[in-house]
């Protein structure tokens, strides 16, 4: 599934746009993680696609057709979205928070344990250990492992990640990173990734867009980008701690 | 210890009333839930709306319990004797702490955990149903835990108007002067409202942990307990539906009254439905008047001037002929008197009688500048009461009168709370606590002769009423009341059997 931002501009009277004239193609399988100072827009993008917020003027069109026109309940069913503080339902055990979606598409309760099982599995939290458990008695990264397994449920064709693995430790963020790749690559979904760590950027984009003040500067492979010479550009590659020579 | 020989003495009419309180609570919380769960959730969606669904539930939790009974009593639908308006008070009490948790709990859950519910695709409606109610259950429920321990304590006031529970006891006692009475009340009560209390709280421990599945298993309890409450509800409704409802006031010797044509009907193979121990003139007049109540015995003197307004004639004939004529109007029958004339007298401590040589009301004189006088609130507020007294007698007491309880004034009296009070002439207490009755010399106390007084309906339904009547016309003196009264009072024996006693020594 495609996505489109054609010419869009986020804007609230008497602010300067959130958004203005945002031009970017994201091609069916593609990852495009863009890269952005906090207030720079970046989770606006993510809240036009699925339609939790419509553009002043533009377009945004999913899968050939236009937001405006999509049933929202429709597309956000369709469009997986990780947060960086997960969201989980503290009330549910992880195993029916991953259940949700295909309970409220109609699933047999066999096809929703059955999905939520491989989900588990897939990132790495068995259905027989963790299954059971309430999100209050997991780690930070077992959570976000639980969003991202919940967010994958009904087979989404797009996924948005917001700040997705931000607030892990190094190791555990690597071993993250890892498993999500190889996810995506097996599922072949659309991925619309939005981080302030143009570390993170690097290692997942297959094109990384770096966002300023409501207007992308850039999008390219992160090879070209890391070959920026635009100083809003550099300011970002250069905030990345150098590896100590030996 | 006197309360527990109480109990065991009147084991199955505490149960009863117990059941009757417990019903009263249940139904009337149940209800609150299901107005205020809604209503709560609608004021934490709307702002404005909420702050004006949150303003009429303080408002109604500021009226006080008794003065919401009685703006209630003679709304249409709504009010009337007995459980119903009891349960629309309950209910308004319970709504303000349901709405007030509804709205807290919803509103402090996690944004983020909204958010996720609505980007992953949910209806507002699902996010209601499977998130945000489910995550605000505990606080909703420790909203409905407060509401529950208020309702245990505000339904002790329900006796007041008819309602039962055990209220019943409370107000008996009171009007007998009696703490065991009391305390048979007040204990259970208390009780009651501490158990509900810790089992409502163990209940929002077990949800505090937050599990989905026990949540719908409260969701089934809570789903019981309406059953419970709609089946309670049309047990209260069968109730009401008795063949004759004979009512009283809320002081011994009308209970005894009561209990007295009350029997009497039995006699005569009638059910009857005994509404004893209302909270009041007003409240006896209004209930016969709505056809709540068929019968109460009032008095003359009291008809004339608290119900009617008017001047009552001093003359015992002329008095019962225009209370007869006022009556009709309204449909009512004033039937023949029972034979007793329990007029208002004004009574001192016997040691001051004799030590100051007071003999009538005009003795008190000299002594209002010191003296603090001391009446029931409605002999204080009444035309044949407190202000024609003084006038009547040219007293100008220096204290303000405090105005007490009915059935605490003779013994604020002995105690010397008080100085002088107004009380009745067939009190038992008057002997047994040593006080002294001032003569009426100008004769400012209309008559008082108590007499029957029917729905004019309710004659025509039950013909038999008037029968049964009839046996009692003239057959009660002022002798035997002042000893029926002290039976009930000093002696602490049942009404029931005190009456049974009474009725079965008249000769027919």
């Amino acid at each position: 599934m495609s996505v489109q931002f054609q010419q869009v501009r986020c804007a609230y009277a008497g602010r300067p746009p959130i958004l203005d004239g945002l031009d970017l193609t994201v091609e069916e399988g593609e990852i495009v993680a863009i890269v952005g100072r906090s207030g720079a827009g970046k989770t606006t993008i993510l809240k036009l696609v699925n339609r939790l917020l419509l553009p002043s003027s533009g377009a945004v069109v999913v899968q050939g057709r236009d937001t405006r026109e999509w049933d929202s309940i429709q597309l956000r069913r369709r469009t997986g979205y990780v947060f960086q503080d997960v969201g989980l339902f503290p009330h549910m055990t992880v195993e029916d928070n991953v259940r949700v979606l295909p309970r409220l598409e109609g699933w047999t309760v066999e096809r929703q344990r059955a999905r939520a099982h491989e989900l588990l599995q897939l990132v790495g939290l068995p259905a027989d250990v963790y299954g059971a458990r309430f999100p209050s008695e997991l780690s930070g990264g077992q959570r976000q492992r639980v969003g991202l397994a919940r967010a994958l449920a009904v087979d989404p064709q797009v996924l948005l990640m917001d700040e997705p693995f931000g607030a892990l430790d190094p190791i555990t963020r690597a071993e993250i990173r890892g498993e999500f790749l190889r996810i995506q690559a097996r599922l072949g979904i659309t991925v619309i990734l939005v981080t302030h760590d143009m570390g993170e950027a690097f290692s997942l984009g297959d094109r990384v867009a770096v966002l300023d003040a409501g207007v992308m500067i850039v999008c390219a492979a992160p090879a070209a980008v890391a070959a920026s010479r635009d100083p809003r550009v550099r300011a970002f590659i250069d905030s990345l701690p150098p590896i100590p020579a030996a | 210890m006197p309360v527990l020989r109480f109990w065991q003495a009147h084991a199955a009419e505490l149960l009863g009333l117990l059941q009757q309180h417990l019903l009263l609570v249940c139904v009337s919380t149940t209800i609150a839930v299901v107005i205020g769960l809604p209503a709560g959730v609608i004021a934490a969606r709307r702002p404005r709306a909420g702050r004006v669904i949150l303003a009429g539930a303080n408002v109604a939790q500021t009226i006080p319990s008794l003065a919401l009974l009685g703006f209630l009593l003679p709304l249409p639908f709504i009010g009337g004797i007995g459980a119903r308006t009891a349960l629309v008070a309950l209910t308004l009490y319970a709504l303000l702490p349901i709405v007030r948790a509804t709205v807290t709990g919803l509103a402090t859950i996690d944004r983020a955990i909204i958010e996720a519910g609505t980007a992953m695709g949910m209806t507002p409606r699902q996010l209601l149903m499977m998130v945000e109610l489910p995550i605000a259950l505990p606080q909703i429920v420790a909203g409905i835990r407060v509401a529950t321990v208020i309702g245990v304590g505000t339904a002790t006031v329900a006796a007041a108007i008819g309602a039962g529970g055990l209220g019943e006891y409370i107000f008996r006692g009171l009007a007998m002067v009696d703490s065991t009475t009391i305390l048979a009340g007040a204990i259970p009560a208390a009780a009651l409202a501490l158990l509900a209390d810790a089992a409502l709280a163990a209940a929002e421990r077990w949800l505090r942990g937050g599990r989905v599945r026990k949540a719908r298993v409260a969701v089934a309890a809570a789903a019981t307990v309406v059953a419970l409450g709609i089946l309670a509800g049309s047990a209260v409704v069968r109730d009401a539906r008795a063949t004759v409802v004979v009512g009283s006031k809320n002081f011994t010797e009308q209970v005894i009254l009561g209990e007295m044509v009350a029997q009497a009907l039995e006699r005569e193979g009638m059910t009857v439905d005994r509404r004893l121990n209302l909270g009041g003139t007003f409240v006896c007049d209004k209930g016969l008047r709505s056809g709540d109540l068929d019968l109460y015995v009032e008095y003359t003197g009291t008809a004339v001037s608290a119900i009617f307004h008017e001047e009552v004639p001093r003359d015992p004939q002329r008095a019962l002929n225009r209370t007869r004529e006022l009556y009709a109007r309204s449909q009512l029958s004033a039937l023949a008197p029972l034979g007793f004339n329990n007029t208002f007298t004004i009574l001192v401590r016997g040691r001051d009688a004799r030590e100051r040589g007071l003999r009538t009301i005009e003795d008190l004189a000299p002594l209002t500048a010191s003296w603090t006088p001391g009446f029931g609130h409605e002999f204080l507020q009444r035309q044949d009461g407190y202000p024609g007294l003084v006038s009547a007698y040219g007293l100008t007491f220096k204290s303000q009168p405090r105005g007490m309880e009915l059935s605490l004034i003779y013994r604020a009296l002995a105690d010397g709370q008080v100085d002088v009070i107004a009380g009745d002439a067939t009190s038992a207490l008057i002997a047994s606590l040593d006080l002294a009755v001032l003569e009426d010399t100008r004769q400012y106390f209309p008559p008082y002769d108590a007499v029957p007084v029917v729905r004019a309906a309710s004659l025509r339904r039950e013909p038999a009423i008037a029968r049964a009547l009839s046996h009692l016309a003239g057959r009660v003196s002022a002798k035997d009341m002042r000893a029926l009264n002290a039976a009930v009072d000093l002696e602490k024996r049942h009404v029931r059997d005190v009456v049974a006693q009474f009725l079965g020594s008249l000769a027919p």
